[in-house]
Parts: C-alpha cells; sequence; structure tokens
C-alpha cells in the first residue's frame, strides 16, 4: 500500500474499447479522479481470452509474453480491467514463469522485436484493477476519496470466474482475500453489499456462440437471483461478463421466462459514481439495462 | 484440539420429510479433515448421519462433498482450513449468512440419496459410459500385452490420475444450466482414451465429442473443476486439449465452436486487437462459402442475435462503424501488427504445449511426496534416450 503516485502500464484489453466502451472512458475518468497515471499499451495485442491457447498454447504465450515484454520495457506493474484478460495472462504467465527453457523458446521470437519476457523482472506484477485498488492503493485511501458515499445503495458483486478460479494461479496464497474484494470495496464507497447465489459463477458468455440458451439461462438466472436479494444494482471486473448480464440481458430474460431490469456497472464506474462523478461522464446511458434507478438512489444523497 | 460447528444438509428419505439444516459441535485437532469430523458425529451425536467414505487418504475417491460450497473431498479438507475460509467469509458484508460455521453439503448436480450420500450412477456414471471409456484397438489382438514406449504414454498421464470421486461434476457451472452436458469428469477421460496410442478410433471420439450439442463446445471455460480436483487432472485442461485436436484435425461442429475458435485465431493475426463484429459474422458464417451457402444454424443463430445488435444501435454501444461494420476494425499501429503475424509465424511452426503438471517447475523445489507425473517423464526420457544409444 503507498500514499504515493500510483503508475501504471495499462491494459485495457479488446472488449473495454469495442461494445463496452464506456469502461475504458470510465476508467480514464476514475484514474484521474483517483490518481493512478495510466501509461497506455497501445502495441500490445489481445490476450486470446482463453480462445487462442484452444488453438495453438504456443500462441497464445507468445502474444502475452510480447504484452508482458511491452509493459516491462515502461518499467512499470502492468494493470488491465478485464478478468478475462487477467485469467487468460496469468495462465500464460504462470507457464512462462515455471520453465526457463520454455521462456527461452518463447523469448526467440520477441527478440527480433527487441523485446523479452523476464520472470519476476523489477518485480513484475500484473493486476486487474480491483486488485491492484485493495492491494496497492489501499481501501482507506479509497474511503477518504469518497465524495458521494454510496449510502443505501444495495450492490449484488459480480467477480467473473477468471479472477476467482484457479486459485494456485491467481496468487490465491499470497492474497486469500482477493474473492472478497468486491464486497470489500463496494462497503469502502459506502454502500451495501448485497448477498446472493451467482457472485462467484459464471456469466455465461464464453458459450454465447455456441450454446446460446445454457449461456443466456445463467446470465438470467444470476441477475433473476440478485434481484430477489433485493439488489439495486451489480458491479462488475470484467467487461465480458457485462456483456453477457447487461447487453444481453433482454434475451436472457425470455430464457428464464421473468423479468429482469437490473442495472450493472463497472467497476470503475462505480468508484467513479463514489468519487462524485456523474453517471453521464461514466457512460452509463450507454448501457441497456438501464441504470436510472441506480440515479435515483444516489440523487437522495447529494454530491 | 479445538470446537468446530458443523452445519449439515440433512435428507432422511423414509421420514417423509423435505432435506433440512443442522449443526453439530466436533472437538478435533485442526490438522484433521472434515470427514472426521462427520464420523466423530456419526459416533458420538447421531449414527443416523449418512456419508460414504472408505481409504479415508484421498485414494478411494468416495467422499465427495461440497464444504463451505467447494466441491472436493470430505477426507482432504483440514477442518481448520475449512474453518478458516467460513470465517473469512463472515467478515465482509453483514456477515455471511451461515455466521462462521462450516457449511457440509452433498454434492452438486446429482440427486441426492440420503444426507451426504448422491446418486453417482445417474448422472457421473452415465456420462462416464457415454464417451466409450476403454480402449478401441484394430487389428488382431497381439500373442501378449499391447506394448507401447513409455513416453507415448506420459501426455495422458494426467487425465489418468482421477479417482472418480466426482467432485468436478458436483463444481460443474456448464453442467448447472445444462444438465446434458457430458462435463469434467467424462471428458477427461475422454482425453485419456483420445491421447491413448493404442486407441485406434481417435478421429471417431472426437467427431463424437464435437459434434455432441453437449460436448466439448459446451463447456464454458469457469475453472470450477480445476479447482475442485483433489488429484490435478485439471479436466477444463482437458477439454480445451480435445477442442485443440479436433481443430486439428478440421472437424466442423453445428455449433460453430470450431468456427468460432478459428475466426478468433485469424482476427488476431489480421488485427491485433478483437474485431467483435467480424468475429461474430465468422462465427455463424465463415468466408465466402459461409455467405453464399448460409446452414440453417447461421441464418438461426445471426437472427437471434439480431434484437440485441438493434439494442446495442439503440443505446450507442454500437453507433460507431467499427463496430457496427465487419472488418473497418483498426490493426495495430506502426510495425506492431507484423510482430504479431511473426509470432504467428514461429508458434504455428512449433505449436509446443508446455504441460507443467507434466514438465513440473524448473524454479521450485519439488515437494517430496508430490510430482510423480515429473519423475515419471524424467524416467521415461532417460529411458529412451538409453535406448536410442544402444
Amino acid at each position: 500500500m503507498s500514499n504515493g503516485q500510483i503508475k501504471v502500464a495499462y491494459w485495457p484489453g479488446c472488449v473495454s474499447r469495442g461494445f463496452t466502451s464506456e469502461l475504458h472512458g470510465s476508467m480514464a475518468f476514475t484514474a484521474e479522479k483517483l490518481g493512478i497515471e495510466l501509461v497506455e499499451l497501445d502495441r500490445a495485442n489481445c490476450c486470446g481470452a482463453g480462445v487462442i491457447a484452444e488453438h495453438n498454447q504456443e500462441l497464445a504465450d507468445t502474444l502475452n509474453a510480447r504484452t508482458f515484454a511491452l509493459a516491462q520495457q515502461t518499467g512499470l506493474a502492468m494493470m488491465n480491467i478485464c478478468s478475462t484478460c487477467q485469467g487468460a495472462q496469468s495462465e500464460c504467465q504462470q507457464r512462462l514463469d515455471a520453465d526457463s527453457s520454455y521462456r527461452a523458446h518463447i523469448n526467440e521470437v520477441l527478440s527480433g522485436q527487441g523485446l523479452s519476457y523476464e520472470k519476476g523482472k523489477d518485480g513484475f506484477t500484473n493486476k486487474n484493477f480491483l486488485w491492484l485498488l485493495v492491494e496497492d492503493y489501499g481501501l482507506d485511501r479509497l474511503a477518504e476519496k469518497v465524495t458521494r458515499p454510496l449510502s443505501g445503495l444495495r450492490v449484488g458483486p459480480f467477480y467473473g470466474c477468471y479472477v476467482v478460479r484457479p486459485k494456485e494461479r491467481l496468487g490465491y496464497d499470497e492474497y486469500p482475500e482477493r474473492d472478497l474484494y468486491l464486497e470489500k470495496v463496494i462497503e469502502a464507497l459506502g454502500g451495501e453489499v448485497v448477498e446472493y447465489d451467482g457472485a462467484r459463477k459464471c456469466c455465461g458468455f464464453p458459450v454465447i456462440t455456441m450454446n446460446r440458451d445454457t449461456s443466456l439461462r445463467q446470465a438470467g438466472t444470476h441477475v433473476g437471483d440478485a434481484l430477489d436479494a433485493g439488489a439495486d444494482c451489480l458491479v462488475t471486473p470484467c467487461p465480458l461478463c457485462h456483456l453477457n448480464l447487461d447487453m444481453q440481458q433482454p434475451e436472457a430474460a425470455k430464457v428464464v421466462n421473468r423479468d429482469l431490469g437490473l442495472a450493472v456497472l463497472h467497476l470503475p464506474q462505480l468508484v467513479g459514481l463514489a468519487l462524485g462523478a456523474e453517471p453521464k461522464q461514466l457512460g452509463m446511458s450507454k448501457h441497456i439495462a438501464s441504470t436510472k434507478w441506480v440515479e435515483e438512489r444516489l440523487a437522495s444523497v447529494p454530491a | 484440539m479445538a470446537t468446530y460447528t458443523l452445519k449439515v444438509r440433512r435428507y432422511q428419505p423414509e421420514s417423509g420429510e423435505g432435506p433440512y439444516w443442522e449443526e453439530f459441535n466436533v472437538d478435533l485437532d485442526p490438522s484433521l479433515s472434515v470427514l472426521d469430523g462427520i464420523l466423530q458425529v456419526k459416533d458420538r451425536d447421531d449414527g443416523s448421519l449418512s456419508v460414504r467414505c472408505s481409504c479415508r487418504a484421498a485414494i478411494c475417491g468416495s467422499c465427495g462433498m461440497k464444504i463451505n460450497g467447494q466441491s472436493g473431498l470430505g477426507c482432504k479438507t483440514q477442518i481448520g482450513e475449512a474453518q478458516e475460509l467460513a470465517d473469512k467469509r463472515a467478515s465482509v458484508g453483514n456477515g455471511s449468512t451461515e455466521g462462521n460455521v462450516i457449511v457440509v453439503e452433498p454434492m452438486g448436480n446429482m440427486p441426492v440419496i440420503k444426507d451426504l450420500i448422491t446418486d453417482m450412477e445417474s448422472t457421473h456414471w452415465e456420462k462416464i459410459r457415454r464417451v466409450t471409456p476403454w480402449l478401441l484397438p484394430h487389428g488382431d489382438p497381439p500373442e501378449r500385452e499391447y506394448v507401447v514406449e513409455p513416453e507415448s504414454m506420459i501426455d495422458i498421464t494426467q487425465s489418468m490420475a482421477c479417482i472418480q470421486c466426482g467432485a468436478c461434476v458436483s463444481s460443474c457451472l456448464s453442467m448447472e444450466a445444462d444438465p446434458d452436458f457430458i462435463g469434467p469428469a467424462a471428458l477427461a477421460k475422454a482425453y485419456r482414451f483420445v491421447g491413448d496410442p493404442r486407441d485406434a478410433e481417435t478421429k471417431e471420439r472426437l467427431h463424437d465429442l464435437a459434434e455432441d450439442p453437449h460436448g466439448i463446445y459446451d463447456c464454458t471455460h469457469c475453472f470450477s473443476c480445476i479447482d475442485a480436483c483433489p488429484k490435478g487432472v485439471a479436466p477444463m485442461d482437458q477439454i480445451m486439449r480435445l477442442r485443440r485436436k479436433a481443430g486439428e484435425e478440421g472437424i466442423e461442429d453445428p455449433h460453430n465452436g470450431h468456427n468460432h475458435e478459428a475466426a478468433f485465431v485469424k482476427i488476431i493475426e489480421t488485427k491485433g486487437t478483437l474485431d467483435e463484429a467480424l468475429l461474430q459474422q465468422e462465427s455463424y458464417a465463415p468466408g465466402v462459402k459461409g455467405k453464399l451457402k448460409p446452414t440453417k444454424g447461421a441464418i438461426e443463430g445471426l437472427g437471434k442475435s439480431l434484437p440485441t445488435v438493434l439494442r446495442a444501435i439503440r443505446s450507442g454501444k454500437a453507433r460507431s462503424l467499427s463496430k457496427l461494420i465487419p472488418g473497418v476494425h483498426p490493426k495495430l499501429p506502426g510495425d506492431a501488427q507484423d510482430e504479431v503475424k511473426a509470432i504467428y509465424k514461429h508458434a504455428e511452426e512449433h505449436r509446443e504445449e508446455f504441460n507443467i503438471y507434466i514438465h513440473g517447475e524448473d524454479d521450485v523445489e519439488p515437494e517430496p511426496d508430490e510430482p510423480t507425473a515429473a519423475i515419471l517423464a524424467d524416467e521415461a526420457k532417460a529411458a529412451a534416450e538409453t535406448k536410442g544409444e544402444s
């Protein structure tokens, strides 16, 4: 935890600049408010989302080694804003870190580009914004920054599989509470945590093309459970979860055969609201499930 | 010695009542197991508490259960650790709804017969049989046993480590939404035969598993089975290897699994980051042929995604050209895209698959009783080298 300026090599991912561009935008806004400087890795490539690894594991490992090497060139720790990027990149990093000869093989092609991934160089880490917020920025410091506490706002956490499992790969030995950070952040922002069954389950997104019914049943069930538990909104650090929980929500409602209608916020949006931002500045008008209810709840507490 | 509270999900069908919760206090050393706790309850408080168990050493695979919502073996979960997890959960929010007790339930995704005993037959074993879990060699059997190079079997040692406890099935989030999913245990078992050099029907097996709508492309990549497995089988990894092999065989499944993967891989080669519109289009209707002669599934799939696209345009989510028109998405700046292409060339030539389970980690001291697969691999390598020299 530090009180000084935090500066990170920032990998925004693909979806945060695509169908959930409000995530990239709200991250920039919120980072500035928090005093986190983002050095964007604009030459970096897609993490592969596990799909490239299923085609060719070495290809996924090399593509992510390239991203790590680009981050290492900046001398900064790396930050991502997507659970899926975190999981896919951690998987590749685990293999790269496990064996020096494998690492050398991967670095063969990178060296032709003036790049090299070096295990543990300058204490290299790659953390999701959620992890960075709790472990490096600090919850006390976050709480001090809050200008509009989310008093009375009932928020259901939704993690995304890729920052929760597998525990052994994702640093849970060192940070055993990573699967409780969303709850801790919601509390630090003055909100109320809603417990429901789906918080650490799968949103279903990875099979939306292959098995639409299974995929939407997962999304619809979790949104429904959160509503039944009294949630005003969900918050997620994963834009792919956001696609299934928010963009597909009207379709998911048809599959689970019930009315839904629950706002799903990106993590930087929830933080941004507590730091006094207006919903429009955070791109909340771009959501499919209306965020109006959240805005009304917050309007009772002046910024 | 400490006192722990076990909150057990009970079901006694002969009573005619539905399932209910019951709490028991047990006194145990924290290093003993949750199963030891259950057996103490059975001994001291209630002999009717029913649980399956035998070896108590994570070998027989009988005592699969959920502990604090996590699927695993009762005998391999220390009660002190289970308490730590319960305390951790209770520390946030309004405190866990369960309080600081250790919650014990029967496995999920299976019918409960009594208390912690589930019906493995109707789910787990039926799915295992679904994947033809025996060798299918061609030709006349050899006079004595089949002889294989030890090295050629290393690839499947991970899936062979399965003890059929069902913990992965219990944890599977795809199966929760789609009970017909073949599931992690059976698909890991399928890889055990797909990767076996003695089997002669590899291609047929891959076709079968890829073309089943509840087969390899029905896994939602949630990693639950990896955390549940007490033996390091990592069933999800085996499913991904089945997809890799099916892709290498060029098997085109009717659910767009292969198309989706091929389109994704191609897009990153040419654009560096994901062109979502192009991925959608190419997953359903790949290439010129897919567009001139779209399949019924493609028309249905694209048709069903139309309302979502329209809503995305209306909300402003997808109003730019690059989000609407497939292929408009920009490449990486400068020569960065060429760097990505060079990586593709190198990696597609080698296609190396590095499995930590088999190779171990060179920077970490091995645990004395663990890395059997790594030792096997070394021995086989040494044997192969000796053979090469003679």
